[in-house]
């Protein structure tokens, strides 16, 4: 080979070659340092579906539980509560749990449940995150008297929401408040964070 | 030239290799466990083993249940049924029932945590110590150790020593100590593997840059370069 | 995109930087095996930096919970022990590449005029490094960790007239080594001599490309240049060598990767069994040894006796020992600069220097006895000798001529 000879086709080739080849391997290394951004096994075992024994829970009774870090409302609701439920409709944003990932398609209902009676919400306002208070007194005064049928408020930015976690229109919430996924394991034990359906798999 | 570069690195390579500073300063000879992390039934057999004799006094508290159930194979249900005695949650570390208080008197001190002592002992010391117990009636238990003067221990496998096979004994030591060294670094069950794939890779990309390399060197060689005297 | 680029250029030297140092900056054209430690230094600083970045982000700087963070790192986190196993290997693969390319300059004369500034500031460059090293090294908080921390601190405790126990505290934040030493390392080991080192390099290089490399020759390739003002034994840096050290670095990658997938321990050289023990106050551990890296200094403290009951003088032995690197440049008094036209005598002396490195850090991890440490003594010895001797034996013997331009191999 003489000077005349250099082949810059070779050349070319070798650097797309090593660049495409160098880049790939970057992308392997950002593997590892990606992933170490993702709950951990400590996280996830924290994470854990919870076990609720719910046999001594008595009507218009919540207990607030913990799941990844959120409070999970579990309350029971009596026939009084579950009557006013279906009249409220007109006063609500979306009655009819339009919003798919709201809830899961197992609590797609009008009590927004498994188990009619049994209430399991996600208990954070879905307005800018607060945990709204349990009202479930009918005809409160400061939440407009003879209207009120019971339900949730939020001290933050005065949102309101009906015993089965429904938003009510005119408020700064938009959606209705979260469902999470949960089964009844027997009558009166609930295991938050497992649907029915992965549950019996 | 060449020559002088490779004498000196040579010789700092053998000094490097020939001398082992992580040796122990006790002069008790240990046997060779000669264990195998890539044997997967052996550490089942030492993770039961280990979950029915030494998980009772013995943390591993930096082992998750569930770690041990994927990475050696052993299904959720086995694991829940069979093998956890201390907790019933399968993420939780692996913890043992002692009570804060008791050990001190039982033992005159708390049984070790167990989670690193595969690296920080290494795997002959757990084998040669778990086989090295005698008889000795001046120590509460009835036996020492010759491995660790006055172990406060009792020789838990003592029912496997008197009913077994010498060999079979020594394959359930084997078993227990090869458990210990995978649970002192989960890790060395995948990072032999990654290399080889990691080392392949880089291989290729060697062969390319030194190609690369040249093809840009022609230039140098054939005088493009080179000054215009 | 020239548009863009002129727009750049306005406001940024973006096409004058790259010039000046790849496109057009000039580098001897003979460079040989020793010149790809610089780059790969380099590199392996930039691997600290990324692996360090994500080990914080799970690290607990806290005496109760580091060592348990270590392992949480090492086991609960996706590829914790991969990121923990890359800069742990990077600790000791950087002092290998540093003590490389330092012996490079030893053999070419890299530290002669006009480079002393360049030496003395890659000489800083090193201490801050070993400084860097021990205070991670303390932050797993094993037994090693917190034993070294200990003996090492406690160096500072013979300061005479009473300063010592002051420093000593001082540095501790405490009365002996505990949570606010801890917090304290962690933070100058993340932040504050990263930084050092970063401005450093920066230094380091600039300086470099001032006076521009030497090469094995030992010859100044600007003493020969072509009408366009181009130097005859010059190629430009970019691509020449930024193909070269790509190669270097593949096969730098190809040893670190063994070792980090394959033994990441290295036998104990790189982790040290006992500090897979917790830091316990109240036992030390049978055998302690810094790492490697710091051995051949921490064998010239031993050698030295105490004297008046005072450990002072083998403290001020082993800073001495590090320290004398700097006067280099100025030791030597010989007209050449590459070993391959130095007189004998120098080739002799260096041969003997590296050979006394090598025991002096293979003494520093033995348990001391009278032989062992005898022959610290002597080695100590022979390490000075080099230094004080230099001006000797580099004047005398009789040089080869240094050709006008670089030579092929």
């Amino acid at each position: 080979m003489s000077e005349q000879t250099i082949d810059l086709k070779k050349r070319r080739f070798l650097t797309g070659a090593t660049s495409v080849v160098g880049a790939i391997g970057v992308g392997f290394v950002l593997v590892p340092f990606l992933s170490s951004w993702m709950p951990s096994a400590r996280a996830k075992a924290a994470g854990a579906p919870v076990d609720v024994d719910i046999s001594k829970l008595e009507e218009g009774q919540l207990v607030i539980n913990m799941w990844r870090k959120k409070p999970i409302w579990i309350f029971k609701r009596d026939k009084t509560v579950l009557d006013n439920l279906p009249t409220l409709n007109d006063s609500l944003t979306d009655p009819d749990n339009t919003v798919e990932k709201q809830q899961p398609a197992y609590a797609k209902n009008l009590y927004r449940s498994i188990n009619p009676e049994i209430a399991v919400i996600t208990g954070i306002c879905t307005h800018l995150g607060c945990s709204p208070t349990y009202r479930p007194e009918i005809g409160a005064a400061d939440l407009g008297g003879d209207t009120w049928k019971g339900g949730f408020y939020c001290p933050c930015h005065g949102s309101k929401f009906d015993l089965s976690g429904r938003v009510y229109k005119g408020v700064p919430a938009p959606i209705n408040l979260e469902i999470p996924p949960y089964h009844f394991v027997t009558d009166s034990l609930i295991r938050i964070g497992v649907d029915p359906a992965a549950a019996t798999s | 030239m060449n020559t002088r570069l490779n004498t000196t690195l040579s010789a700092m390579a053998a000094l490097l290799i020939s001398f082992n500073v992580g040796a122990s300063g006790t002069d008790i000879h240990l046997e060779a466990a000669n264990t195998d992390i890539t044997d997967q039934a052996s550490l089942q057999r030492g993770a039961t083993s280990f979950m029915n004799n030494c998980s009772g006094c013995h943390s591993i508290e930096f082992m998750r249940y569930n770690r041990i159930a994927k990475d050696l194979n052993i299904s959720k249900e086995d694991m829940l049924n069979n093998l956890m005695f201390n907790s019933e949650k399968i993420g939780s570390p692996i913890v043992s029932s002692m009570p804060e208080k008791g050990p001190k008197d039982w033992f005159g001190n708390m049984p070790p945590d167990l989670s690193l002592t595969g690296r920080a002992r290494g795997t002959d010391w757990i084998y040669t110590y778990l086989k090295s117990f005698y008889a000795d009636d001046t120590r509460p238990y009835g036996v020492n150790n010759h491995v660790l003067k006055n172990a406060a221990m009792p020789d838990i496998l003592w029912q496997s020593k008197r009913d077994k096979s010498a060999e079979a004994f020594d394959q359930e030591v084997r078993d227990i100590t090869n458990f210990l060294d995978y649970v002192s670094e989960p890790a060395q069950l995948i990072r032999y593997r990654i290399g080889v794939n990691v080392l392949g890779f880089l291989f290729v990309l060697f062969i390319l840059s030194y190609l690369l390399k040249q093809a840009y060197w022609q230039d140098v060689k054939y005088g493009k370069w080179r000054a215009k005297d | 995109m020239d548009n863009n680029k002129n727009w750049i250029n306005q406001r940024f030297p973006l096409t004058k930087v790259w010039n000046e140092h790849l496109a057009e900056y000039y580098t001897p054209r003979n460079f040989n095996f020793w010149y790809f430690f610089g780059s790969l230094a380099m590199l392996v600083l930039v691997i600290q930096i990324v692996t360090g970045i994500f080990l914080a982000m799970h690290y607990k700087p806290d005496a109760a919970l580091a060592f348990a963070s270590i392992e949480y790192i090492m086991r609960d986190v996706d590829w914790g022990w991969l990121i923990r196993y890359i800069h742990s290997t990077g600790a000791s693969a950087f002092f290998i590449v540093i003590y490389l390319h330092m012996y490079r300059g030893l053999l070419y004369g890299s530290y002669k005029a006009p480079r002393e500034l360049i030496w003395i500031i890659g000489m800083v460059l090193y201490i801050a490094l070993m400084a860097e090293a021990f205070m991670g090294y303390v932050l797993p908080w094993g037994q090693m960790s917190y034993w070294g921390a200990k003996v090492i601190i406690n160096l500072f405790g013979s300061i005479p007239f009473g300063f010592g126990e002051l420093i000593v505290e001082f540095i501790l934040g405490d009365y002996a080594v505990d949570d606010p030493t801890l917090n304290r390392f962690f933070s100058l080991h993340v932040i504050a001599i990263p930084l050092i080192l970063v401005i450093l390099v920066f230094i380091h290089i600039v300086a470099l490309h001032t006076v521009g490399s030497n090469n094995p020759d030992g010859v100044e390739i600007k003493k020969n240049k072509d009408k366009n003002g181009i130097p005859k034994d010059g190629i430009p840096f970019h691509p020449y060598y930024s193909v070269k050290d790509i190669m270097g670095v593949v096969v730098f990658l190809m040893i670190f990767s063994s070792i980090v997938f394959f033994a990441p321990a290295l036998n104990g050289y790189f982790l040290e069994a006992p500090n897979f023990v917790e830091a316990n106050p109240l036992v030390t551990p049978t055998h302690i040894a810094p790492l490697w890296y710091l051995t051949p200094f921490y064998t010239v403290l031993r050698a030295v006796p105490p004297l008046f009951d005072s450990q002072l003088p083998g403290v001020l032995a082993m800073f001495a020992a590090l320290l004398i690197l700097i006067a280099l440049p100025w030791l030597d008094r010989s007209k050449v600069k590459s070993i391959r036209y130095r007189s004998w005598p120098y080739k002799v002396a260096l041969g003997i220097f590296v050979v006394t490195f090598v025991i002096l850090g293979w003494l520093g991890m033995q348990a001391v006895t009278p032989l062992y440490s005898l022959l610290a003594q002597i080695f100590t010895v022979i390490y000075f000798a080099f230094f004080i001797l230099m001006p000797w034996f580099t004047s005398i013997g009789k040089t080869k001529p240094v050709p006008e331009r670089t030579t092929e191999h």
